[in-house]
């Protein structure tokens, strides 16, 4: 600050720090709700500090969710997370391979059609999901893909900012670099391995951040084409247990359930900040 | 070991030919400089050789093996790039190795040939280990050729090795280039813009200018007797005076646009006479005369003391194009002042003034 | 831009291309063609057959009061987001610029949301406005404004707009911040040199240079409300009360994937996809990106 007045960097982390509580309440809340028993939080006002019963609300949460008496079958968070992670897995580790393999085909290859190749997959950004939800949905019941973890992974792999982006990467990779390997007798494939692929580690493990936190988030695709109650995600489930017509919903349950939804994406960003920053930015140019 | 045979070498990039069929035979052993202002296809040419760009026509072959369409692996050749191209995640160890490695060498013996080289190259353990951007640019230099060195070829390439290193660093490296080449004895081609870095290091020039060899020789050789002006322009430094003049009725005199006129070695030109030419008057060849015989008055425009010698730049007449001069030592010379001066007549170098080719007698 | 060096291989390239096209062929350009296609049929009711019948679908659609309704209430929750997203993330990323050495840490505090998943972060905004727990609810109701957005239709607006601006500050945040980290001091201080005050710095000088960033990120926001948001509104009001917050994604969804309207839902995909398009456009077109082919 070109100002050196006191009272204005006070003000200045007044208004900060109101900015961080008010985007933190909501979690805050949540988190509060998941430790009380139904009976308190139905109270009027809800209660504004943690309650007691914590550990049995995740324990139910992860084990059995809501039970067979609310009507949903009893999948517990637990399976419904693993089910989250091998899908973010999934679709962060899948998009980053086929990526990866086509910009290096893009960049380092002269061939027929290589426009039309990378006019294809530039059409894809022109493409959510939400723009062709009844064929695509389609397209996968006939490959027999309902309900099975391939269903949930291998139709959003495809990537056009990920192969962008890995363009951008080898693009500026010096020319030297390949002609040494040429002369030192690396096929392309070797070159691939053994100097593109670490020189791009940490673009890797930048979009890997950014990619898992896209897959974990998944929302639309999941809830179009898990019907088993075994394959459903986390974050679709919480929806699942609040829309239980007019029975009292479990509020508790479900905010527990909503904590452990969100605390894999939010761990990964918060601890791997550098990489998260690093990805968004990379994917946007 | 082997030689390298270009025969009709020409490049095309679809209708633009940039590399106009260049002939050369390298002997096996010997250290050739491609040397040309930048633009002028010499990268183009030792890249050719390498195998980095196709061939349009013509034949290069390296010992007895014609090389088109081998790929750079297969030519036994290595090559220093300008900007190293060291893979940045390797250790300076497996930087040398890889290639070694991939050519399916037993562990042991790359070890050997590492070691080897690094010893050659004074690169020590703790440097094998770094990476290269822990290195500083005289380092990095080492290491690319160490990677050249550990592969035993036919032939090193060298594309501009040290124009990315400070001005003392250069000269030192370029010792040591000239050194290790005498010492491996591996025929080596080098590419340079620098015509000092030429001069020292090259058993013989090519000089090479919009795609056509202009002249292949020693680097004495060239500077005694440049076949064309630009080879006369771009050997030596400060660079020849060009001056357009005309050869005397007789013969035995080169009249200057100024209005003096120099000696010409008695009877050599008399076929010429009357022609119109170029003359070429090397800066150091000027000296102060005293005889009026033959002489040309330089008008003293700037006069630069440099301790050894002193440049002096200036104009003869009513000429107004500059020409420099050197003069050994420190001379007591002031601007404004007139020098008589003079050129002995064997070192006059006179050009065809359309076709820009030496006159021979 | 192109490379020197390139690897001649008749067949690895393609190899190399495969996945990817054969994902982008079976899932997205087959389907979006599907969708073309379906947009300009009709169906029986059985599903049997179908006939060709031009452009009635779309005429159809844009005769409908319910679609136009969606049009106006999709175009409204955009623009609230977007305004609301940014105003709030600027004003935040201003502060936290001043204090230089802090602001790694406000980052750290404030970049979090984006992890959130929009369902998730309806879920945590609909706890807080439920009319019988929330403790929001509650307090606008001491305060004497009833609140119910399950029967009101502008207060359900208000709480998805809310609970979709709020994940998207992180980052706005983060690249508003970028964006004046990037300005050099030396401007700022030619500036307050000369005389101006915080406030004008910034609407003179800090903001005008901003506005690549603010560009950028208005039409990243666009794109976000249109097409990301679906998730809070599925979970938040199901398009509800009465479709006051039925914006089109969630339309083409409910009319396609459960009112099962083939050549309706088509032809809003179409339509969808038109505006993905031009939405792209000016990515590409107006926004300086890196991709140029």
């Amino acid at each position: 600050m070109v100002e050196n007045r006191p009272w204005l960097t006070v003000a200045t982390h007044v208004v900060l720090v109101i900015g961080v509580l008010i985007v933190a309440f909501p979690i805050y809340v949540t988190f509060v709700a998941s430790t009380h028993s139904l009976f308190d939080l139905v109270r009027i006002p809800m209660p504004v500090l943690p309650g007691s019963h914590m550990v049995e609300n995740y324990l139910q949460a992860i084990s059995a969710g809501l039970g067979e008496a609310s009507g949903t079958a009893a999948v517990g968070a637990g399976r419904m997370m693993f089910n989250s992670l091998v899908m973010a897995l999934g679709i962060a580790g899948g998009k980053i391979a086929i990526s990866i393999i086509a910009a290096f085909a893009i960049v380092y290859f002269r061939f027929r059609f290589r426009m039309v190749a990378f006019w294809m997959i530039f059409i894809t950004l022109m493409l959510p999901v939400e723009v062709r939800i009844l064929p695509t949905y389609k397209v996968v019941a006939d490959l027999g893909m309902l309900d099975t973890y391939g269903g949930l992974i291998i139709p959003l792999i495809a990537s056009a900012t990920a192969t962008f982006m890995f363009r951008q990467v080898f693009m500026a990779v010096p020319d030297e670099l390949a002609e040494a390997a040429r002369i030192d007798g690396a096929g392309p494939l070797r070159f691939f391995w053994d100097v593109l692929l670490p020189l791009s580690r940490t673009n890797i493990a930048a979009l890997f951040v950014i990619l898992f936190i896209y897959g974990w988030n998944q929302y639309l695709w999941p809830l179009l084409i898990t019907t088993d109650p075994e394959m459903v995600t986390i974050v679709i489930s919480i929806n699942r247990m609040l829309s239980v017509g007019d029975d009292q919903a479990e509020w508790q349950i479900a905010m527990a359930t909503t904590m452990l939804a969100m605390l894999p994406p939010v761990l990964v960003v918060v601890f791997m900040q550098r990489l998260f920053v690093k990805g968004l930015v990379e994917t946007e140019k | 070991m082997a030689g390298i045979n270009l025969r009709g070498v020409v490049k095309a990039y679809g209708k633009t030919q940039v590399i106009h069929g260049v002939d050369c035979t390298i002997a096996d052993g010997e250290f050739l400089v491609i040397v040309g202002p930048s633009g002028c296809g010499k990268s183009t040419l030792l890249r050719m050789i390498a195998g980095l760009e196709i061939i349009t026509d013509g034949e290069i072959s390296i010992g007895d093996r014609v090389v088109n369409d081998l790929e750079p692996a297969e030519r036994d050749i290595a090559m220093v790039f300008q900007n190293y191209a060291l893979y940045p995640h390797m250790t300076v160890y497996n930087n040398m190795a890889y290639g070694l490695k991939i050519r399916g060498l037993a562990k042991a013996d790359i070890d050997t040939r590492v070691r080897k080289a690094a010893e050659i190259l004074a690169l020590d353990d703790d440097l094998l280990r770094r990476t290269p951007r822990q290195l500083s640019g005289g380092q990095r230099q080492r290491v690319a050729m160490g990677r050249a060195i550990v592969r035993q070829p036919s032939a090193f390439l060298f594309d501009e090795p040290l124009s990315n290193l400070d001005a003392k660093l250069r000269v030192q490296m370029r010792l040591e280039i000239k050194k290790l080449q005498q010492n491996l004895g591996i025929t080596s081609v080098y590419v340079t813009h620098d015509q000092v870095e030429a001069m020292t290091l090259g058993h013989r020039l090519m000089v090479l200018n919009g795609g056509v060899v202009e002249q292949i020789g020693a680097p004495i050789e060239l500077y005694e007797h440049p076949a064309t002006l630009f080879v006369a322009g771009f050997i030596g430094s400060p660079a020849m005076n060009l001056l357009p003049a005309r050869i005397g009725d007789g013969g035995d005199r080169v009249e200057l646009s100024g209005g003096d006129s120099l000696a010409l070695p008695p009877g050599r030109f008399a076929a010429h006479a009357g022609q119109t030419v170029t003359a070429g008057l090397r800066p150091e060849h000027f000296e102060i005369v005293t005889d009026d015989q033959s002489v040309a008055r330089l008008a003293v425009d700037v006069v630069e003391q440099l301790g050894a010698d002193t440049l002096v730049h200036g104009h003869f007449g009513n000429d107004r194009g500059s020409l420099t001069v050197r003069l050994n030592g420190t001379q007591n010379l002031q601007a404004r002042q007139v020098l008589p001066m003079s050129v002995r007549p064997e070192l006059i170098h006179l050009f065809d003034a359309d076709s820009g080719r030496r006159l021979e007698s | 831009m192109e490379k020197r060096v390139v690897f001649r291989n008749p067949v690895l390239p393609y190899l190399l291309l495969a996945p990817q096209l054969i994902v982008t062929l079976v899932f997205f350009i087959w389907p979006a063609f599907q969708a073309l296609k379906q947009s300009v049929l009709l169906e029986d009711p059985f599903g049997l057959r179908s006939r060709f019948v031009w452009l009635e679908n779309f005429e159809y659609l844009f005769a409908n009061a319910q679609y136009l309704d969606s049009l106006s209430i999709t175009a409204v929750f955009s623009v609230s987001v977007a305004a609301l997203a940014l105003s709030v993330a600027l004003y935040l990323a201003v502060q936290a610029d001043r204090v230089v050495k802090a602001a790694a840490v406000y980052k750290t505090l404030l970049i979090w949301p984006y992890a959130v998943a929009p369902a998730v972060a309806g879920i945590l905004w609909l706890l807080m406005f439920n009319p019988t727990l929330g403790i929001l609810a509650y307090a606008l109701r001491s305060l004497g404004y009833d609140w119910n957005h399950q029967v009101n239709g502008d207060q359900a607006m208000v709480l998805v707009v809310v609970a979709a601006a709020w994940k998207q500050i992180s980052y706005n945040f983060l690249f508003f911040l970028a964006g004046m980290q990037a300005i050099p001091r030396s401007l700022i201080e030619a500036a307050a040199i000369d005389g101006a005050g915080p406030a004008r710095r910034f609407w003179t000088i800090v903001f005008p240079l901003l506005t690549p960033t603010t560009f950028f990120l208005l039409v990243i926001n666009i794109v976000y409300a249109f097409f990301d948001t679906f998730g809070i509104i599925h979970a938040v009001t199901q398009g509800g009360p009465a479709g006051a917050t039925n914006i089109l994604v969630y339309k083409v969804f409910n009319d396609g994937f459960i009112g099962l309207d083939l050549g309706g839902s088509a032809a809003q995909s179409v339509i969808l996809m038109a505006i993905v398009i031009g939405l792209t456009v000016i990515q590409f077109r107006f926004i300086e990106r890196k991709v140029h082919y």
